[in-house]
Formats: structure tokens, sequence, C-alpha cells
């Protein structure tokens, strides 16, 4: 009876036997990066904008404060995008016919808003509260990087719910005095201002317990 | 070749096994060669028959059946079915657990009675471990299934996600997972094993080009040396040694998914042993009701004796009691608590609007059963196919009376409320009947359903005998 | 469910017949016009927010295309796409991206309007409240107040002017108008048909208009009305004065056919004053109450005496108390059975032993007479001046409603009608039949209908202008009390929808004012000269000060009780006397496209979407009819064929249909549903009507009730006691059991910090609903239609359980809210296979939609079976209106995930934040002051029955209800350990009916 299979084969099916094994682990492994790639977190991805604003410029260069635009960062759970008027209120003056900034004009004149594209943007169903972040002293730069560098803002963090709950779970390395939760730079420690009153935990200000943070990871924290 | 490494049918089991009365396990005059041509011929050279054609057919199209329903399912969501709030669960879970109740007889005859040395199972494991795996195929369909969001069904698995989180390993339903899973990979693995000898047979048996090759990568060169059979055989043995607990463990847990909860007629410590009883009960007759039409349409009356349909019956018979015996621990547990919703659901059972289902079943997991005790029944094939499907049917009442009729008079009566079936549930479920049979048409057509190799391992037996 | 606005596509979708009325040729033909098509496809939104089979075809595709790709995996290998966010230009004064602004209004009622405090977020109005300022409200509301949010967002509101049913514009309309007038120089002709208005303004103009067009007539009608209330007034009391109660002053107090706690403009007052006087925080003696009704209502739930008296035993009652009473004039009815005289006997003495501090009130519907009986009553108890008190009505002078759509119908006949505006009213509907009105109202030279929608009278009229919903609107209006208060707009009109004061302005000012501006010259010579100052304050406030008016004391006419014909009960006993009564959710049907209260079980019969036949245990019994049996009702020649309900505890002898269906053109919602009750009503307007006739056909039609067992079966379920019994042994009021904690298994979590529970007390709860539907509204809890209820898969956060006590002629109803009992040892969290339900450390149990996939493990292991899932996807999440009313605090759940109560957790979280932000310098624990943090259903509650609160704090309401001796846990021998808790439900019988 002639052979069927070439004796290759006995090799051939060895390997394919252990092969599986490795080709699903490899898939598995695939996957595992893709939902960590910036692909999919779009972390370090440039996102165009319909004016260049550069926080490089106005927040580095000039010095800007965050809150001269982002209002509403201490008093609501939206930072707030400025209005118009808020560029208005320098471009009126300053660069006032420079083409760059002529959707920012038209926008004055039609009162139609500036489309803006969202860089940090949470699913629907997560409710994040900046208000209570700032004022528990976790700086800016915890979460939005420098963005003092940024030319157009890009992500610098995942924003998967593991890293939310890393934070929620050990704040202290993310705890800034008031002072310097709006800084982009690092903060020299203990700082005069609270040493007084300060817990030293490990020679660091331990701001948790000074602020008494009890930051929670209940579900309904950010769910509900 | 096969008495060097004959690895169970010690001579004193071989004669406390025939010397039992009975008629044999193997019609006498059988000869390796017999046995071989008789079984392998389905296979290989009588072609395929006009009854299979129109089996096939038939299942094919229950398929589909099944294919619009879960389409139309994940399409519109769980509200095509009759489940509501009480009644969270229905004929999904219902089918679930009846389906893995059938799938239990494969790995009981193969494993457990090989571990015991039963030399009568072997006519009959082959095609029940294959009942066993494409049951619990169907079972596995539905905890998918009744899913409100099957698309994330694989949050039920531990794996490192960007939520870090894990699945809540308190939940019987993990459990389940855990279980459901390992009982498939095992029962598939002992099945293919067991199967390699006999690939190997066909493969050297078929005319056809393709089936040899096709038979030849699934024998995985299998030549039959005695190192071959030194391995195969502790290699089966390991794996009956392992799928053995696995009887008794997945039922256990299938118990667990009801006994865990407080609901009134869940909430009950005798769920687990009870289930397995159940199963095996329905698992046995399950594989009457292939047996004993296979039997007849392929002329197996040789290898599928008369004593096999009696030791199945009697197991049936065994298995049976201990249901029964729930049924009745259920009833006194409902008294004996002394607990108002306890005692509501017993009474609610027998006198609720869906009594005639309990009745029904008691009719046909309890009293048809006793029949068993005349033996003219047992041994008579026809009789003994019409108790084992009353037996099928009995069961699945029972999974009804138990998830429907606890759930949906439960703690507070301003909830109470009746769940009726819509065409979308009984079309799932003949869906998955259809399933069942399209793949067992399958196996009967494509690979032995008598196991050659240890019927010849039997021929030798009785040739012995005679010779002793 | 077709929707009589929608383009001829449209209308074939929703498979409406080929012969069309006039008013659809017009539409055929302009659908060929493009840019008209194209503005009816973005006008009306195709999607009805009620599931039905047609939905399910139009939805399969895109679903299939969704599901494939989900099973494919795909949804997870692609990042989010980038979101556009759209900054304000010019970012409006004192508004905080992100953070809710409130604003005091008023929502009018022809009966009296209800402060109310609406929350806007970013501009859109998504919830209101009461307005704790505002007399009729005191911080609470009502069911119709809370669902009046979706009214202002509902997509089949008309919305643009229209002639014969086609688009036109005001222009057009005035130029008709005017027209017509000028003709008409007097106003010969010209006639207005309103409901009675509350608004100051809506008065001047109509002063105004009269003073211009001294011929014009002006008809007040309303279907539900005080027609008869009034007569008797003026007969008893010479005047036409309305009756303010004071029920926290009344000891005793007999409700005659008088639902004086859910339904009337001062309801939610009424429930509040008289709650107060009962439960575990009562000030004062328990008061007690007894109700003579014919159908069961929550007034009579709530009543510690409760007897059944068909409608025509009425007076014979009134006259005998009245007699005993020693009312002069009056000879005491003949006697009747045993337990009438000691019932009867028993009121009166008590009320005579509670002279001055007792209330008889009667129903509003009642005849005249027993009205003007009442009134003699409760003078000669001494009741006028101290528990009640008349002023002038609210609603100015109010007229026999009926004679003035007589009036006006024979006006029509006479061809003498040039002029027809029908402001707010729908009499093609809800007109007696015999008045013929829609063939009348084809007489009109000119018909203008006004109203929120193109209703069965709209389509009888040439012209239609679209109201616009009170929160669009500027406006003023009185409460029950004649407190006044401003009606503000918090939003721009949504559509072209005008305001009554803007639609007659152009009928009387040369120039047309807009509405701000003629409510502000309403009250200019009011406020006189610190005019701003008063003007800011009311608006603030949301209440006019001191603009109530002052209490009359009329005297009592000596024919108030005698000369009065005793009416006759109907002799026939298989007839019935068959009682119309406004519907307890929809009311008189101009909230019948209202899905929230489609949906919302009625109090006593928890039927939804529907009206039925009610009918006593004993009648059905002898008529071999049960409940969903189709019964053919036969009255006044006209006849329909309904499901009948058996309601226990309605009196025999009588049935109830209850108004506000069969709407044949409400909208998608509403229209088809039921039957039409109005065609029953005599033409005297009166609300009973003689001689039914009731049989069985042999169908069945199965009725959408949430809840179709109502005895409690002895469980630990509901605990009820009397006063007496609690004051002798405090202790005895619940089982031994009760009072021992059991011991559990599980670990003690400690709770340090907050600990959120709630304790409802039984002996306020009135089962008014106003819970169930503030539950609905804040957090966006969709409509599930008929045919889901039916399968009992509807979707509130929190019901309203019924139970029924004693015999099924005469039970006693026991209202339980019921709503996620937060257990702190929860089955439901053990059973999740993905931790989708959990504990948080201030005790919730929580549930994570966005986790959630749908085994449905927890709902089977809920005890209290509080769970809700979306079998199907309920939300609509396509209609775009829809989006606008959503709450954004709280997450839209969409198909296949469970859903429940979570304490109103979105409001816990912004408390918890801001008490952290304030208390961050100090570093000491947040604190969140007692009373300042309200669930939706407790905020809502007229009787402030649900308390919520931390019960770590020992100070807070909710741990000294939990302290009480009357507090006790649902089902609690599970060991659940209930963090909502209920307190037993303490009656007031008398000793001497006891």
């Amino acid at each position: 009876m002639p052979q069927i299979f070439h004796p290759s084969m006995n090799t051939i099916s060895r390997a394919s036997i252990f092969g599986a094994v490795f080709i699903l682990a490899g898939v598995g492994w695939l996957l595992w990066l893709l939902y960590r790639s910036s692909y999919y977190t779009q972390v370090g991805v440039v996102r165009p904008q319909p004016v260049e604003f550069s926080h490089e410029h106005h927040v580095g260069g000039l010095g800007i404060d965050c809150r001269y635009c982002h209002t509403s960062v201490e008093s609501s759970s939206f930072a707030g995008i400025p209005p118009t008027q808020i560029c208005m209120q320098c471009h009126s003056q300053i660069w006032a016919d420079s083409p760059k900034l002529e959707a920012v004009r038209a926008s004055f004149r039609t009162g139609q808003s500036i489309p803006w594209t969202r860089v940090h943007d949470l699913p629907d169903y997560v409710y994040f509260d900046h208000s209570i972040h700032i004022s528990k002293g976790v700086g800016c730069i915890a979460c939005h990087g420098r963005v003092d560098n940024m030319p157009l803002m890009w992500r610098v963090e995942t924003l998967h719910m593991q890293w939310c709950v890393d934070c929620h779970r050990d704040p202290a390395p993310h705890l800034r005095p008031r002072d310097m939760v709006f800084s982009m730079s690092d903060w020299p420690e203990p700082t005069p201002t609270v040493a007084s009153s300060a817990k030293i935990a490990n020679g660091k200000l331990d701001l948790v317990k000074i602020r008494n943070i009890a930051s929670g990871t209940n579900c309904s924290v950010c769910h509900r | 070749m096969a008495i060097s490494v004959k690895p169970i049918a010690e001579p004193p089991a071989a004669a406390e096994l025939h010397g039992s009365p009975g008629s044999p396990v193997l019609a006498p005059g059988h000869t390796f060669t017999s046995v071989t041509d008789q079984i392998s011929a389905i296979v290989l050279t009588r072609g395929t028959t006009r009854g299979w054609w129109v089996g096939f057919g038939i299942s094919l199209f229950f398929v589909n059946v099944l294919m619009v329903c879960v389409t139309y399912l994940i399409a519109t969501g769980i509200g095509i079915w009759g489940n509501n709030i009480p009644v969270g669960w229905g004929l999904d879970i219902l089918n679930f657990v009846w389906w893995i109740g059938i799938g239990h007889a494969g790995t009981l005859i193969s494993a457990v009675l090989l571990l015991f040395n039963q030399s009568w199972r072997t006519s009959i494991n082959r095609f029940a471990e294959a009942m066993t795996l494409f049951a619990v195929a169907c079972a596995g369909l539905y905890p998918l299934l009744h899913l409100g969001r099957i698309w994330v069904f694989y949050w039920l698995l531990p794996y490192p996600n960007t939520m870090g989180l894990w699945p809540q390993f308190r939940s019987a339903l993990v459990w389940d997972v855990f279980a459901v899973s390992t009982y498939l990979t095992v029962s598939l693995l002992f099945w293919y094993v067991g199967l390699i000898p006999d690939l190997a047979t066909l493969r050297d048996r078929t005319q056809s080009r393709v089936g040899r090759v096709v038979y030849g990568i699934l024998a995985m060169g299998w030549r039959g040396s005695a190192r071959h059979w030194l391995r195969f055989d502790a290699a089966y043995l390991l794996l009956a040694g392992i799928a053995a607990p696995l009887v008794v463990s997945v039922h256990t847990v299938v118990g667990f998914d009801f006994a865990t909860s407080i609901v009134p007629g869940w909430h009950n410590t005798i769920f687990p042993p009870y289930f397995v009883a159940g199963a095996i009960y329905s698992g046995f007759a399950m594989v009457l009701t292939l047996a004993i039409p296979l039997r007849a349409a392929y002329g197996l009356q040789d290898f599928i004796t008369e004593r096999h349909l009696e030791n199945m019956a009697k197991v049936m018979l065994a298995t049976g009691l201990m249901v029964a015996y729930g049924y009745v621990m259920e009833v006194f547990f409902g008294w004996y608590s002394a607990n108002t919703f306890e005692q509501y659901v017993v009474e609610n059972r027998a006198i609720g609007p869906y009594a005639p289902a309990y009745w029904a079943l008691i009719l046909c997991n309890v009293l048809v059963p006793q029949l068993l005790w005349i033996r003219r029944i047992r041994i008579n094939p026809i009789s003994l196919w019409v108790i084992a499907i009353v037996a099928n049917i009995g069961m699945w009442l029972e999974r009804f009376v138990i998830i429907v009729t606890s759930l949906h008079r439960d703690y507070l009566p301003s909830s109470w409320a009746m769940y009726y079936p819509t065409v979308w549930d009984w079309g799932t479920f003949v869906g998955s009947l259809g399933l069942f049979f399209f793949l067992l048409f399958l196996f009967i057509r494509f690979l032995p359903m008598i196991s050659i190799f240890e019927m010849r391992e039997l021929v030798h037996r009785t040739e012995e005998e005679h010779d002793g | 469910m077709s929707c009589p606005n929608k383009s001829p596509t449209l209308v074939q979708l929703a498979g409406a017949p080929r012969e069309l009325p006039q008013f659809w040729r017009s539409l055929e033909e302009l659908a060929g016009d493009p840019d008209f098509a194209a503005r009816l496809a973005q006008e009306f939104p195709r999607h009805a927010s009620v599931w039905d089979e047609s939905v399910a075809d139009r939805r399969r595709f895109l679903q299939l295309m969704g599901a494939s790709l989900a099973l494919a995996g795909a949804q997870g290998c692609s990042s989010p796409p980038p979101e556009a966010i759209m900054p304000y230009v010019r970012q409006p004064e004192g508004m905080t991206p992100g953070v809710p602004l409130h604003f005091a209004t008023a929502m009018p009622r022809s009966d009296g309007a209800i402060g109310v405090v609406a929350t806007s977020h970013m501009g859109r109005p998504t919830k209101v409240e009461g307005n704790s300022l505002h007399p009729a409200s005191l911080g609470a509301t009502d069911a119709m107040a809370q669902a009046s949010v979706l009214t202002l967002y509902d997509p089949d509101r008309s919305q643009t002017v229209a002639r014969l049913g086609v688009i036109a514009t005001w222009g057009d309309l005035l130029g008709a108008i005017r027209g017509a007038l000028a003709s008409a120089p007097k106003g010969t002709g010209v006639h207005i048909l309103s409901p009675p208005s509350t608004s100051p303004t809506l008065a001047r103009q109509r002063a105004a208009l009269i003073a211009k067009y001294p011929q014009a007539k002006w008809h007040s009608y309303e279907p539900a009305g005080r027609d008869a209330a009034r007569s008797a007034a003026i007969a008893a009391l010479g005047e036409d004065v309305q009756p303010v109660y004071r029920f926290e002053a009344a000891d005793v107090v007999l409700a005659i056919d008088a639902d004086f706690l859910c339904a009337g403009g001062g309801a939610v007052r009424y429930a509040h004053d008289f709650m107060s006087r009962r439960g575990v925080e009562s000030e004062g003696a328990p008061n007690r109450l007894y109700a003579i009704e014919s159908a069961y209502t929550p007034t009579g739930a709530a009543a510690d005496h409760r007897l059944r008296l068909r409608p025509s035993g009425m007076e014979a009652f009134a006259r005998s108390l009245a007699s005993r009473i020693g009312v002069p004039g009056v000879d005491e009815a003949t006697p009747t059975d045993g337990a009438y005289a000691k019932w009867l006997s028993a009121v009166a003495s008590d009320l005579q032993a509670h002279r001055g501090r007792s209330i008889v009130v009667p129903g509003s519907h009642l005849p005249a007479s027993v009205q003007s009986l009442v009134h003699a009553i409760n003078d000669a108890l001494g009741n006028v001046g101290q528990t009640v008190t008349f002023i002038a009505p609210p609603a100015g002078e109010t007229v026999d409603g009926a004679s003035a759509l007589r009036e006006l119908t024979d006006a029509l006949n006479a061809d003498a009608v040039n002029l027809l505006l029908i402001l707010d009213a729908n009499p093609v509907y809800d007109a007696p039949v015999a008045l013929q009105f829609g063939t009348a109202l084809r007489q009109a030279r000119l018909a203008v209908h006004y109203g929120l929608y193109q209703d069965e009278t709209a389509e009888l009229c040439p012209w239609h202008i679209p109201a616009t919903h009170y929160l669009e609107s500027w406006s003023d209006a009185r409460a029950y009390d004649g407190t006044a208060a401003i009606v503000q707009p918090l939003i721009a009109p949504l559509y072209e929808g005008k305001t009554v004061h803007e639609v007659l302005s152009a009928l009387i000012d040369p120039a047309p004012m807009s509405s701000y501006d003629l409510v502000r010259a309403t009250w200019q010579e009011a406020f006189g000269d610190d005019f701003d100052m008063r003007w800011h304050a009311a608006l603030r406030d949301g209440v006019i000060a001191d603009s109530q008016p002052a209490t009359i004391t009329p005297t009592l006419q000596p024919s108030a009780a005698s000369g009065l014909a005793p009416s006759e009960a109907d002799a026939n006993s298989d007839t019935f006397e068959l009682i119309l009564a406004p519907d307890p959710s929809i009311g008189d049907g101009r909230c019948a496209n209202n899905g929230w209260l489609q949906e919302l079980p009625k109090p006593l019969t928890k039927l939804t979407w529907e009206n039925a036949v009610l009918m006593a245990p004993a009648d059905a019994q002898r008529l071999g009819i049960e409940t969903d049996d189709v019964v053919r009702l036969e009255c006044n020649g006209q006849s329909v064929t309904a499901p009948a309900c058996i309601m226990p505890g309605h009196a025999e002898g009588c049935v109830t249909c209850y108004l506000g269906y069969g709407r044949t053109r409400a909208g998608r919602i509403g229209t088809g549903l039921g039957f039409n009750a109005y065609m029953f009503r005599p033409a005297n307007g009166g609300y009973v009507a003689r001689g039914a006739k009731i049989a069985k056909t042999g169908k069945r039609s199965e009725l959408a009730r949430t809840q179709k067992h109502h005895e409690f079966e002895g469980r630990n379920i509901i605990h009820q006691a009397t006063v007496a019994q609690f004051a002798a042994d405090p202790q005895s009021v619940l089982p031994a059991a009760a009072h021992h904690p059991l011991p559990s298994l599980l670990p003690d979590v400690p709770y340090d910090g907050f600990a959120w529970g709630m304790a409802i007390d039984l002996s306020k709860c009135m089962g008014c609903n106003a819970c169930v539907i503030a539950c609905q509204a804040e957090n966006n809890i969709p409509i599930v239609g008929k045919e889901q209820v039916v399968l009992s898969r509807e979707m509130h956060w929190l019901r309203l359980d019924l139970y029924y006590a004693g015999r099924p002629e005469d039970p006693e109803a026991i209202h339980q809210p019921m709503l996620c009992q937060h257990c702190e040892k929860a089955p439901c969290e053990v059973v999740c296979p993905v931790a989708a339900t959990t504990h948080s450390d201030e005790g919730l149990n929580e549930m994570t939609y966005n986790r959630c996939i749908g085994t449905r493990y927890c709902s089977n292991n809920c005890p209290y079976k509080v769970r809700r899932f979306n079998f199907l996807q309920y939300t609509d999440e396509e209609t775009p209106v829809l989006k606008l009313l959503r709450n954004p605090e709280v997450t839209v759940r969409s198909r296949g995930v469970m859903e429940k109560c979570t304490y109103c957790v979105q409001r816990i979280n912004h408390a918890r934040i801001d008490a952290k932000k304030s208390a961050v310098e100090s570093g000491a624990p947040p604190v969140i002051a007692d009373g300042s943090l309200e669930t939706a259903c407790q905020q809502a509650c007229p009787s402030e029955a649900i308390v919520f609160g931390d019960v770590n704090d020992p100070k807070s309401r909710v741990a000294k209800l939990k302290a009480d001796p009357r507090n006790y846990g649902v089902l609690s021998e599970l060991g659940t350990q209930p963090r909502t808790s209920y307190l037993v439900r303490l009656r007031n019988p008398n000793p001497a009916l006891g």
C-alpha cells in the first residue's frame, strides 16, 4: 500500500500541535497590545483643530493661567471651553487681522461656535468632575501632561479605567499644594506654605491626610 | 496484538462478568474481522442510505430555524422571548440545564464504567460520548444567548483588561463558565483519543484518497505498535480519571446556580446531588433514545445486545429513584422548614397555575420508570424506547417546574406574574434539537459509532470464554 | 398608532386608510413640493417612544449591522470617533457650563396653579420640583406637574400655524381674523371659548376685549369643571365663592365622594396639611377621616372609615347627616339598614364632638343639592371661618360651563358666529354628545383653534394656532387659595407657538404686544412705584407677596338646605348608575399624549394605558363577569364595548368609567387608547348617568395592569395597627421577631462616614403617584408601551404596591412605595458574574449599567423584584427632541442591561462633592446638612411620607424614624438588612364603629 504521507509529516504534525498553543497565545498578546496602543488610546496623537491654537505659546510662552480660558474648572464638573468672546478679548487688539484667526473672528461675527475637536473624551457613562480634583490638589499636569509643550493638543494618558482607578487607590503621588495645582512645573517639597501644618509622611508632605482625601473606588463615584 | 496490551479485562473480571446471568455483551461467533468489517462498513462501504438523507435534511432545516431565531434575538433583544420580571429565566436556562444533563451519560459510560471495569460499556461508549459532546455544545449556546448583551460575554472570563476588573468569583454563573468549558474540553479529548485507533483502521480500509488523507491526519500516524498501545492506554486511563469527577462536578455547579440563590424552591441543599442523579437519568434516557433506532437501522443487534439495553434500563431505574427521592425531599423540606415561602412554593407547584406541568413531571419521572422493574419491559426495545422518550420529556418538565414555578410567585405577591414562552423560545429550542441531530447524523456517517478496537478486545474475551 | 400629521409616506407606514378626508388630500397635493416634504420630515420625527412591531422592523437592519459588528469583536478594535465640542460664542451671564440653573415659575391650571422650580441644564428644562414658597406646593408636586416636562418635548405638539392642516403663517392668520373683525365692528358674532383661567392678565385682556367688542361673547367651559360647586355656593351662600380648607386644623374630616388628597388645584397642599396630623412626625393628635364614595379613591384608602355608596345615595346621606347635625329645615331621609345607620350616627356624633375643628368636604362634581347641604352642615358645625374659609374664585367669575357651551352651540346652529376662537379647549372631543358640537362647529364662518396639539377640535377648525407650553410662556396664575405667581419661560418656544396673551393681544391691541410686556402691564398698578423690586422678587420667589385675596364670610341662605327635591335612587336593580370621573392619571384627556402618565398605574386598579368599566365584585359576580372580560356598556342611547375591571370596594349598583380616553387625534401615544366615556355625559353636563346596562360579550382583552395580586398572604410586608393600640404598647404593633435583628453569617461591614438610608411612613402614603413620575423624570426611565406592560416588563424604579385587606366587597387598601431596598446584605450582588452591581462604602447598592451583561440573575435573586431589565431598546434614542428631555446627570440605558433605583446617586455625588470642596481647607470630614439632600421621590411627595438621609447622623430625620418602634424592614427575616425601612400604618378608627 502506497504511503499517503511523506515522512516529513511527523515533524509537521508535532510542530502544528505545539504551534497551536503559541499561535493562540500570540493572538491574545496582539489584542492586549492593540487595546493599549496609541491607535486605540490616541495617546500622543495630535488632533487637528479648526483653529491652530497653541497651548505651547499661550501657556508656555505667555504664561496665561489655565483658568483664564477654562473658567469653570474650579466650580463645575466641566472645565469649560473658552467662548469666542474670551479669544477676542485679546485678539481684537493683538493679531487682530492675522489670517490664522479668521475662523475666530468669523465665529464672533456670525455667532457660530468654533467646532473644536475633543482631545480628552470620556464615554458618556463616565462622570468626571474637574472641580473636586482641582480642589483636592490634583494638578492639571497629572492628566493633561505638559500642555505648555503642546503646539496642538494630544492625550498623554490612556484614560483607561485602570488608569483612573490606580490614582484613586493611591492619589498621593499626584497631589500638589494649592498654589502648584495649575503650574506646569514640578513642585519642590516640602513647600513652606503648607509645611507648618503639614503632616510629613516618609519625608513628603502627606497631602492625603492634610486634605482628608478619601478618593472612593465605589462604582458610583464615576458611573451612575 | 491487542492481547499484549489489554489493560483492563483481567480474567477474573471477565469471568465474573460472564458468569452473571443475562445475554452476552457480544453475540457469539464474531471474529476480529467480522467485527471490524461490520462496523467500518457503515462508514466506508455501505454508502449513504435514503433514511440518512431524510434525517439529515430535517435536522439541517431546524439548524436554519436556530440561525433565524438567534439572528433575530441578537438584533432585537431578549424581549422577543417570554421572559419578564419576575421570571428572568425561562426556556433559555431551562434548555441549558436540560442539555447539560443529557450530556452526562457519555462521560459516565466511558470514564466511570471504564474505571469500574464494566466492559459491557464498550459498544455504546463511542456514540454516548459523541452525544455528550453535541449535547454540551447545544447547552453551551444558551448561557451565551440568554445574555442581554451577548457581545460582551467575554467579561465572564478572567483576562487582563484595561478596566482593571475581574469577574465576580462569588457568582455561580462564573463557576458555570469554568465547569462547562472544562467539561467540553475534556470530553472532546477523551472522545478523540478513543477514536484514534479506529481512525487508523478507517484510514487503512478506505478506498478513497481523500478519505485516506483525512482519516490519516486525524489518526495522527497511529500504527498500532506496542509503544503506541502503551501510551494510548496510559492516556486513555488518565483522561478517564480526569473525566470521572467532572461527571459529578458539572451538574453540581449547575445545581449551585439555583441552590446558592435565595429564591424559594431554589434555595435547597439537595440540589447538587439531585441534579447529578437527574442528569445521569436523562443522559441514559437519551442514549437509549438514540441507541435503539440506530441498532435497528444499522443491524447492530449483535453489538448492542439486550444486555446493554437492560443495564442501561437498570441505571435509569436507579437514578430515576434518586430523582424521585429528590422530589419527595423538596416537599418534605417545604413542610419541615416551616417557612411560609417554601411552603407556598410546594403548594403552588401542586395546585398553582402550572400544576399540570408538575403532575406531568411526576408521571414521567416517578411513575413511568417504575415499569423498569419488569424485565420483559427492560429488554423490549420498543417499550424501553418509549420510556426513554418519556423520561426525556419528564426531565425537561422538571427544569420548567424548578425555574418557572419558583420565580413566577416568589416573595412579594405584588410582582407575581405568569410566564408564557413565545414562538421564538420554542424556535430556539427545536433549533438546538436540530443542531444536536445534525451533528449526530454527521457523526454516524463519517465515524465508527462503535469502538472497533474495544469490540475486538471483547471478541478475544468471548473466545477465551469458549476455550476455557 | 397613526399620528395624524405625518407626511403621506409615513401615513402609509402607519397603515392609514386609503381614502383620506379632505384634510389629507391637501397634504398629499403638497407633498410633491420638496422643501415642504423636507420640512415635514424634520418636523415630525419618525419615532414613537412606544415600542411596536413596525418600529422593530425599521430598526432591524441597523441592529443587525450593530450586532454583527459586535459579534465580530470589531466594536473594541477601533478607537471612538473624535467628537466636536461647541463652546458658546458669548457665554450667558451667571451661567457656569455643566452647572444646572433653577427658576421659579408656576404651572397654570383652571382649578389653581401650582408653583414649581424648574431645573435647566444648559438651557434645557429637564425637571420640575415644587416651590417651597408657593402655598399650593410647599415644595411638593403631583404626578401631572412632574410629567409636564415630557409634554414640553412631545414630538407630536403642533408646531406651526396651520390652515386646513397645511402650514400657514401667523400673518395670514391675522389677516383672516382682522377681516372677520372688520365685518363686525361691535363684535357681533364674535365668540371665544376657553376654559376658566386663573390668569389676571388673561382676565384683564378679556375685559379689554369685551370693552372693545361689546357684542362679543366669552364662554368659559371645562369638561370636568366646578359648575355644580358654583351653583351650590350661589344657592347656599348667596354668592359665587370658593372654599379653602385648613386640614391641619381639623380633627375630624368627612369626605363625601371627594378625593381631596389627590384631585383639584389644592390637592398637594391639602395632602400635606392633612397628613401633617398623621404618622411618626405628626404634630398634634391624629386626625380621623371618614370617606363615603362610590369608586375607591386614594382619599378612601387613607380613610379610617370608608362607606361605599352609589351616587344617588349621596344626597340621602348628606340630608340625614344634616338633620342629625341640626341643620334647620332638613328632615332625615328614609332610614336604611343597620350598618349604614350606625355609621351615620357615629359620624354625626364625632363631627358634633369636634365643632369648629372638623371639615365636611363635598366632591365638586356632586349635585348642587348635596353641596349646598354640606355648606349648611359646615356652617352648623361652626367650621366656617375656622377650618373652612371662603374666597372669591381664583378663576374669576366662574360660569356654568354646560350652559355656556349650550349657548355657543345654539349660536353656531343659528349661523350667528362670524369668528369663533377656541382657546385651549377641545369640545369636539369632550362635549356631551347630545350637543352635536362637531356638526355645529362647521357653521362658524371663521373658526380658529388654539392649542398644544392639533386635536379633534383643530381638525374641524380651518385655522390652528400652536400654543406654547407653560415652560415657554410668560404669564401669571393664581393658586387654589388665590395667591398669584408669575409664569416665566425656561426656554424660548421650541416651535412657532404663541401664548394665549399674544393671541388675544392681536385682537385687542392696535400694536400686538409681547406676553412679557402684557404680564408686566398687568402688575404695573398692583406693584406701584417699587415695581422693579417687587417684580424681581416675584420672579425670584415664584410667588407674588401678599397677593392672596381677602377671605369672605358669606351668610348661609335660609333656603340652603330646604326646598331641594330629594333625588330618587334607581329602583331598577339590573341597570347601573354610570359614574364619569376624570382619569386619575391623564385627567380630562388633555394629557392623553403623555407617555409617562399613560403608563402610570392608576392608584386603585394599577391599570395603565386605557380605561375600563370599573365595577363592584358583587355586581361582577352576579353578571358572571371577570376582570378582562369585554362587556357591552349601554347608556343614554350610546354604547361601547370595553374590558371590565373589578375594583374591590366599589359601590354596588354603579360602575365607573374614567374620562380622557378614546382620543382620536391625541398624537402617536394617546390616539386610540381606551374608549371615550364623555359620550355618556348627560346633556345637562352632569357626571352621573342613569340606567346603564352591562352585558358580557364573551370576548376577553387583557388589561395592562402592573399588579395582579393584591393580598399580602400574611407575609412580613405590611403591618397595620390602631393609634390606640400603639399608645397602649408601642412594641405590640410589630411581631416580636421584628424587634430582634437576625444574626448573619456574612461579616458586618462598618459604615463610617455617610450611611444613606430611607424610611417610608405608610401612615402618610396615600398612593398619589407623584413619586413614581418624579423618579421617572429624574432618572431617564423609559416607557415601554401597553404590550410590554401586559408582559409585566414596566420599567418604573419606584412602584406603588397596592394591597387589599378584608372582604373584597369592602376592603381596606394599603399603598406601599416599593423601590430598591439597598440591602446591606444584598442578594443581587453575590450572584452577578461581572460585579455590575456592588456595594458602596456608604451602603448604596450600586448598579453599573455599562458593566452589566444582562444575565438577569440579580433580578431573580431580588426578593423585592425592584430590578428592571431593558428587554428591548425601550429608550427612544432616535427622536431628536426627546434628547433634550434627558437628565445629563444620569446614564441613558440601552437594551440588554439591568437598572434600578440608585437613591438618586447623582444627587448624592453632587452633595458630597460640594461638601468635600467646602471642607477641603479645614481637612475636616465633609458635612451634608440633613434635608439639604433629597431624592426625587422624597422631594415630590406631598405628604412627606418618604424621608431620606444619613442614618449615621443621630439627629437626622431618617435616623429618628428608624429608631421608632414602628420601624420595620420588609421581608427582613431573609437577613437582607434593607436600608429602606417602613413605618407601621397607624389607623385611628372610631371606637363606636370598632
